[in-house]
């Protein structure tokens, strides 16, 4: 009973770590159709902002193990490197819109280049973030552990879903985002600035890399290349849900998540990853704009 | 309208070029040396380097060509080798095995090194052999591996598995830790050290509580750890290696596991990697090397404050960072018996089981027959503060036996893997 419990539990996990490293993908990749490479760079560059902001404000804001640094770097995470994913579309990504395979290659170069530049300035080795005390030691329930950190980071992802989605539906800003990425021409008619638009959408779409970032400090390993780690998942959990809108990358995600843990608690976790991959280009061969698609008017 | 579109197409180019310019720039790292000399022509002989500079594994090599770079300044500073000073290319394999292969064949051929110190991975070692080989080079090799190997070309200054794994072993089942769960990344290290433990462990009359693999890089481990749990094994053997070393410590410890209630002794996790993983996330835990940076040698002292004082006071040293250094040294010892730089000239001096020098980690001998290195066996615990104590010696070297010849149990196992 209570491992089954336990294996449902993963399976909610890991479905929302998938949903924190591909959100900032659906806007960048499903709304934009800009193939961002660097989508992964930018998580690595939320987890080294959160590793900058621990050594130089952690003792102000009453020391390590209180955390309310690491509440505080969430937003920071999410402002820095939203900021530079805005100057990454004003400088680069504007020039190729509509040219999906140019944007794969550009941004394939910007993530190289960030990885080395993180690599020149904190050094090759991995850096170390020390969680907040509140959140080491998990919370038992019959005879099992859900760990605080996992608790904390599907409390992140739902705080996040909520955001956007209120965002998008009831603020002016939100609505123009949608208008400019269903009909670009007829928002411009309209009086919408799209250029702006698609700044703020990249950006948003970068500052949530930022927040997967911070938020993965707590379970995973912060160095220069973990982007890598995170890129394939991320597009996959974005191609199966489709590029409609954040209801198909939720769904994707925690379908991924429950599959792969179940998978790899019957066989061994590299089988799982083969049967995942292979289940979902089944489901691609027969739905191939993935689950959720948004139909066009 | 055309005149537009030419420029911007110019425009999007110009950042195409700067971009590889500076992609490459980063990648490069060191200036190549002149390419003049031969290679011991004059007053110089050129030594290569060729290490992960960028890439996944740059998070481990960059400090060994620290440490090789440390070893060939000082060298260079007490007069040389044969009155010669040495002149270091170094070259960036870049995590990447096909890289490796081709940078050490432009450092045989090209550069005409006498000698290349490098790789990482045994990959990146298994890709770098057969052009060794070719060409007659020879290669130093710093880490810990797998063993059934010996090559002409290479010599190994890492432990093999009986001077790190099976030891390893026989300290858990000594300490009463008979149901062993075996952990690792899924490449060729741990599987064929993995097939190794468990004919030790059903040789010793030990039980295997189970064995899992992560694919490489890999962090997420909450299914792992569920079977952990209900396998519920005294102590857990991890070949764990890179990066998921953090993800697999950081969430072993929020599952409520201690080192009092399930040890781990990992063999690719050292002072370095201590670092990235936390000290509080692994203190307790255990570890399997030849070094450490508390090894209380006088030659270990003169290391550790060389070596922070050339990279800087908050770098740890660790047992592949010292075997990349002392490394230089052995090949020292091997020259200057043999009067000349020649590679055959200098296998043959090894061949007398005389090459010896005075490590940090105490005593290395090079075993003229295997090519490897005679190396004290320490089992080491992991402290509050990320350095390591060791709490087992081996007291004396131990004898290279990268075939496992010298163990009944392993007989049948080496020819098998052998032949493969």
């Amino acid at each position: 009973m209570g491992g089954w419990l336990l294996q449902a539990f993963n399976g909610l996990s890991l479905g929302s770590i998938l949903l924190m490293i591909s959100l900032g993908l659906a806007f960048s990749f499903g709304l934009m159709k800009v193939i961002n490479m660097a989508h992964g760079e930018f998580i690595m560059l939320g987890a080294y902002v959160t590793y900058v902001f621990q050594n130089n404000f952690a003792t102000m804001l009453g020391g390590l193990d209180l955390g309310l640094w690491f509440l505080i770097s969430i937003p920071v995470a999410f402002i820095v490197t939203g900021l530079l994913g805005i100057l990454l579309e004003i400088s680069l990504i504007r020039f190729l819109y509509g040219r999906p395979l140019d944007t794969l290659l550009a941004t394939w170069g910007v993530g190289l280049v960030l990885q080395q530049a993180t690599r020149s300035i904190f050094g090759a080795p991995n850096v170390q973030v020390v969680s907040p005390a509140w959140l080491s030691g998990g919370f038992m329930i019959l005879d099992i552990t859900l760990p605080y950190k996992r608790l904390f980071i599907i409390a992140v992802v739902l705080v996040a879903i909520a955001v956007i989605y209120i965002h998008l539906n009831y603020t002016a800003s939100g609505r123009r985002l949608r208008a400019v990425m269903q009909n670009r021409e007829m928002a411009s008619c309209l009086g919408v600035a799209s250029r702006q638009v698609d700044a703020t959408t990249f950006g948003l779409g970068a500052g949530l890399a930022g927040v997967a970032g911070c938020v993965l400090t707590l379970i995973g390993p912060i160095g220069p290349s973990i982007g890598t780690h995170y890129i394939v998942d991320a597009f996959m959990v974005v191609v199966l849900g489709g590029t409609g809108g954040l209801v198909g990358t939720v769904l994707a995600a925690f379908l991924i998540g429950i599959a792969n843990t179940s998978l790899e608690f019957a066989t061994t976790a590299t089988l799982a990853k083969v049967l995942v991959f292979g289940l979902i280009i089944a489901f691609l061969q027969w739905r191939p704009s993935g689950l959720v698609v948004q139909t066009a008017r | 309208m055309t005149l537009n579109v030419i420029s911007r197409k110019i425009r999007w180019f110009t950042l195409l070029v700067v971009m590889s310019f500076l992609a490459a720039c980063g990648g490069a790292a060191q200036p190549t040396a002149a390419p003049a000399a031969e290679v011991a022509d004059g007053d110089t002989i050129k030594v290569g380097i060729l290490h992960s500079l960028s890439g996944t594994m740059s998070i481990s090599e960059v400090s060994v060509r620290d440490a090789t770079l440390l070893a060939i300044e000082e060298i260079n500073a007490a007069g040389g080798i044969l009155g010669k000073k040495l002149v270091p290319v170094v070259e960036d394999g870049a995590s990447d095995w096909p890289t490796f292969a081709e940078k050490a064949g432009k450092l045989l051929k090209e550069d005409k090194v006498a000698v290349i110190f490098g790789c990482w991975t045994s990959a990146s070692r298994k890709a770098v052999l057969p052009v060794v080989e070719q060409n007659n080079g020879l290669l130093f090799y710093p880490v810990q591996y797998e063993g059934l190997e010996q090559s002409p070309n290479i010599f190994y200054t890492g432990a093999e598995p009986t001077q790190q794994i099976i030891p390893g072993v026989e300290y858990l089942l000594s300490q009463k830790k008979t149901n062993i769960y075996l952990l690792g990344s899924d490449y060729v290290f741990p599987r064929t050290a993995n097939t190794i433990i468990k004919a030790q462990l059903a040789a010793k009359g030990a039980t295997l509580a189970g064995e899992e693999y992560l694919p490489l890089g890999g962090t997420e481990f909450s299914t792992i750890i569920s079977k952990i749990q209900a396998a519920k094994p005294d102590a857990i053997f991890s070949t764990l290696n890179g990066d998921s070393n953090v993800a697999f410590f950081k969430q072993f410890k929020d599952a409520g596991f201690t080192p009092e209630t399930l040890p781990v002794l990992s063999v690719s996790v050292a002072e370095e990697e201590v670092r990235g993983i936390g000290a509080d996330n692994i203190a307790g835990h255990l570890v399997a090397w030849n070094y450490y940076q508390t090894t209380d040698t006088p030659e270990n002292k003169t290391f550790v404050a060389a070596y922070k004082k050339a990279y800087g006071e908050d770098r740890v040293t660790d047992d592949p960072i010292e075997a990349g250094y002392f490394g230089v040294y052995l090949w020292k010892a091997m020259v200057e018996k043999a009067g000349k730089v020649d590679v055959d000239a200098v296998r043959a001096a090894a061949k007398s089981n005389e090459i010896s020098f005075n490590a940090p980690e105490g005593l290395v001998k090079v075993d003229g027959e295997s090519q490897h290195t005679w190396k004290t066996v320490r089992i080491g615990k992991v402290r509050a503060d990320g350095l390591i104590d060791e709490v087992f010696s081996s007291k004396e070297p131990v004898k290279p036996d990268p075939f496992l010849k010298g163990y009944e149990w392993a007989k049948d196992l080496a020819a098998a893997m052998g032949k493969k």
